[in-house]
C-alpha cells in the first residue's frame, strides 16, 4: 500500500509561505489583471467584479481596458466573466472551474500565492503541494518552468510505506526566473485581493481621517465632562 | 431688535405647555433624565449600558438601510450582499457597520452583564431589571443567529443547519420540531425567509421592548453602584440623595465621552479589521451556501463559542443540549442565589472574589476551546471550565452566606 504525505504546505494554512501583496500599489494591481485576464479567465469568471471597476479603481483607462482586457463582444460595464462554457468545463476538467471573485477572502492571499507556485509534473500530470491533486493543470507553467518532486519513503511502524514530497525542484526553466515569477505572483495576488474587496482602497484611505475625526470629538466630549463635573469631583 | 425673540421664545413655550397638557413628555424628561438621581461614583464599568443602546441603534439604522437592498431568496442573498459591498454608494460601510456591530453588541452586553456581577446590581430590589437583562441577551442571541443565516454562505449555511438540528435532540418532538422551525425538510429558501422575517421585525421588536422594560425597571428602583450602597437611604431636605446627581447634565456628558473612546475602538476595527481574523466575518462564509459540500470545521460566531464548548464537552447530544440551556437558564436565578450580606465585590469576601475571577477565566477559554480541534486534552479543559462554570452558581448560597465580607460605607466612596 503506497501512501503520499505532502511536508511542504499540506491543506492547512501552516507552511503557507507569506504573499507580502500590496493592494495599494496601482501597478501592481494593473500587472495582476493582465494577468488575472491573459492565464486565469479563461476558465475563472470573477462574476462580482465588472470591468469598470478597473477604470475608477486601479488607475487603468477606459481605452486600456477595452484594448487590452476585453474580449469578444464584452461591454466595459459587463462582470468579468469567463467564456468557457460550464457543461464543458465540468466534461474537461471534471469539475466547472470555481469563480475567483472572492477566494482571497475564503482562502487568503497566502494560499493562493503558495498554491502558484507549487505545481509539480509526474507522469500522471501536473499536481499541487498546496491542493492534492487538484483538477487544475499548471498554467503559468511557461513562466515558471516545470518543477519535479523530490521524494523520501518512510515505513511506518505497521510496515506501510508512505512517500513523502520533501521538496520541489526546478527542471525545465521558464522564461521567467524563480524571483520574477514570485513577483508576477505577488501582482496577481494583490489584484485577486482587491478583487475580492474592491471597497478595501476607499476603506483604508477614509478610515484615517474618520479616526481623526473622532479623536477630536473625544477630546471635546472629555472638555466638556471635566467642565460639566468640576463640582462634583471637588 | 428684542421683541421678536421673546415672541418666539413665548410661542415655544405656549407650543411645549399646549403638548404638556396632552402628554407628558416635561414629565418623562425630568423623571427618565434631569431628575433621575444616578450615583455619583460611577467607575468605567457603567459605560456599557449606554453603549449598549448606542450599539442597538447603530443596528437598527444599518439595518433599514441592508434591508433596502438585501434580497431575501436562497438564490439571491449572497449575491445581494456582494452587491450591497461592490455597486450600493457606501454599502460596504453601511454593511460593515451592520456586521461589526453585531459582535460588538456582544462585547458591550458581556461586559455589563459583568458589571452587575461584579457590584451585585441583580440583588434585591433590581431582579427583575437583571431578569428582563437576561430575556434581551436571549432574544439578542436568536436575532444574531439568524442575521448570521441571511448571507447565506457556507457557514450561514451550515452553521444553521447545526444550530437548528440541536432541537432534534429533544425526545419525541425533536424531529417535528426542526422540520417546523426549518419549514422544509432541509435548510432551504423557506428557512431564510422567516429568519429574514424574524430578523427584521419580530425580534427587533421584542429587542426593543425588553430594553424599554429594563430600564423602566431600572428608573423605578434607581441605578446600583460600585460600593452597592443604597443611595436612597440618605437624602436631602428636598428629598434629592445626597450622593446623587441628576443623570442629565452630568452621565450624558460623561457617556458623550464613553461614546467617543467607543466609537474610535469600533471605528479602527470597521476601517482596518472589519474580519477580525476571521473573527466577526468568517472566511468561509465568502463561499456561497452549498448543501452538497460541508466545511471542514464548523464554528459558530465568536460570541457563541463559549457556550458551543459547552455543547461540545458532553458526549450525549441531548445531555449536550441540556447543559448549553441550562448555562443561560440558571442566569434567571442568580438575585436568589447571591445570599452575601453585602452586594458589591468590594465587601465581599476573597472565596468570591476568586470564584468570579476563575469564572471570568473559564468563560473566555471556553469560548477559545471552542475554536480549536477539539483534541482529548481540549475536551477534558472544556468539561472542567463548562463543570466550574455551574460550581460557580452551585456554590454561591454557600459561599456568599458564609464568607466573611467587610463592613459596607454608610455612604457611597471615591
Amino acid at each position: 500500500m503506497l501512501a503520499s504525505g505532502f511536508s511542504l504546505a499540506a491543506g492547512g494554512g501552516e507552511g503557507l509561505e507569506h504573499a507580502n501583496i500590496n493592494v495599494h500599489d496601482k501597478a501592481s494591481l494593473q500587472r495582476g489583471a493582465a494577468m488575472y485576464v491573459n492565464y486565469c479567465l479563461g476558465c475563472h469568471s470573477m462574476q462580482y467584479l465588472r470591468y469598470n471597476r478597473l477604470v475608477e479603481d486601479i488607475g487603468l483607462s477606459e481605452a486600456q481596458v477595452e484594448e487590452f482586457l476585453l474580449s469578444g463582444d464584452q461591454e466595459i460595464g459587463d462582470p468579468m466573466l469567463s467564456a468557457m462554457n460550464a457543461d464543458e468545463a465540468e466534461e474537461w476538467f471534471g469539475i466547472a472551474p470555481p469563480d475567483l471573485s472572492l477566494t482571497a477572502r475564503s482562502r487568503g492571499p497566502d494560499w493562493i500565492y503558495t498554491y502558484l507556485k507549487e505545481f509539480y509534473l509526474t507522469e500522471d500530470g501536473w499536481n499541487n503541494t498546496v491542493l492534492p491533486n487538484a483538477s487544475m493543470p499548471h498554467v503559468l507553467w511557461e513562466l515558471q518552468g516545470i518543477q519535479r518532486p523530490i521524494t523520501e519513503s518512510h515505513t511506518d511502524a505497521e510496515g506501510v510505506e508512505h512517500v513523502e514530497i520533501v521538496d520541489l525542484e526546478l527542471d525545465q526553466e521558464g522564461k521567467l526566473s524563480p524571483e520574477e515569477y514570485s513577483d508576477h505572483i505577488r501582482d496577481l495576488v494583490a489584484f485577486m485581493e482587491y478583487a475580492a474587496e474592491p471597497a478595501v482602497l476607499k476603506r483604508e484611505k477614509i478610515g484615517i481621517w474618520v479616526l481623526l475625526f473622532l479623536v477630536v470629538f473625544t477630546f471635546l466630549a472629555w472638555l466638556l465632562y471635566q467642565e460639566f463635573w468640576k463640582d462634583i469631583k471637588k | 431688535m428684542a421683541k421678536p425673540a421673546s415672541n418666539l421664545s413665548k410661542n415655544v413655550q405656549a407650543f411645549g405647555a399646549w403638548v404638556n397638557e396632552r402628554m407628558p413628555v416635561g414629565q418623562v424628561w425630568r423623571e427618565h433624565l434631569t431628575e433621575y438621581y444616578a450615583p455619583k461614583n460611577f467607575n468605567l464599568w457603567y459605560f456599557f449600558g449606554s453603549l449598549a443602546i448606542l450599539v442597538l441603534v447603530n443596528q437598527l439604522e444599518t439595518g433599514i438601510f441592508l434591508t433596502m437592498f438585501y434580497t431575501p431568496h436562497a438564490d439571491m442573498a449572497f449575491s445581494s450582499v456582494e452587491y450591497i459591498m461592490r455597486d450600493v454608494e457606501w454599502g460596504w460601510l453601511i454593511r460593515y457597520m451592520h456586521s461589526t456591530g453585531a459582535s460588538f453588541f456582544f462585547i458591550v452586553v458581556y461586559l455589563h452583564m459583568f458589571r452587575a456581577l461584579l457590584y451585585g446590581s441583580y440583588r434585591k430590589p433590581r431582579e427583575l431589571i437583571w431578569i428582563l437583562g437576561v430575556f434581551i441577551l436571549l432574544v439578542l442571541m436568536a436575532e444574531a443567529f439568524m442575521g448570521y443565516v441571511l448571507p447565506w454562505g457556507q457557514m450561514s449555511y451550515w452553521g444553521a443547519q447545526v444550530i437548528i438540528s440541536l432541537f432534534g435532540a429533544i425526545p419525541e418532538v425533536g424531529d417535528i420540531l426542526v422540520e417546523w422551525i426549518r419549514g422544509d425538510y432541509m435548510i432551504s429558501n423557506a428557512t431564510l425567509n422567516r429568519f429574514f422575517a424574524l430578523h427584521v421585525v419580530a425580534l427587533p421588536l421584542a429587542l426593543l421592548a425588553l430594553v424599554v422594560l429594563h430600564l423602566v425597571a431600572l428608573h423605578e428602583v434607581g441605578s446600583n453602584n460600585p460600593d452597592g450602597v443604597e443611595i436612597k437611604k440618605h437624602k436631602d431636605e428636598k428629598g434629592r440623595p445626597l450622593d446623587g446627581i441628576p443623570f442629565h447634565p452630568y452621565y450624558t456628558v460623561k457617556d458623550l465621552f464613553g461614546a467617543g473612546v467607543f466609537l474610535i475602538l469600533f471605528a479602527f476595527v470597521l476601517f482596518y479589521a472589519p474580519e477580525f481574523g476571521g473573527l466577526f466575518l468568517e472566511p468561509d462564509n465568502f463561499v456561497p451556501a452549498d448543501p452538497l459540500v460541508t466545511p471542514q470545521h464548523i464554528v459558530p460566531v465568536w460570541y457563541f463559542t463559549p457556550f458551543y464548548a459547552m455543547l461540545r464537552a458532553v458526549p450525549d447530544k441531548l445531555f449536550g443540549v441540556m447543559v448549553m440551556g441550562a448555562a443561560i437558564f440558571v442566569l434567571f436565578f442568580l438575585p436568589w442565589l447571591d445570599r452575601s450580606k453585602v452586594r458589591s465585590i468590594r465587601y465581599k469576601g476573597w472565596p468570591s472574589k476568586v470564584m468570579l475571577a476563575l469564572f471570568v477565566v473559564g468563560f473566555i477559554r471556553l469560548g477559545m476551546l471552542a475554536l480549536g480541534d477539539g483534541t482529548p486534552i481540549q475536551t477534558i479543559e472544556s468539561r472542567i471550565w463548562t463543570f466550574y462554570y455551574f460550581a460557580f452558581f452551585a456554590l454561591m448560597p454557600f459561599v456568599t452566606k458564609f464568607e466573611k465580607t467587610k463592613p459596607e460605607p454608610e455612604r457611597v466612596t471615591k
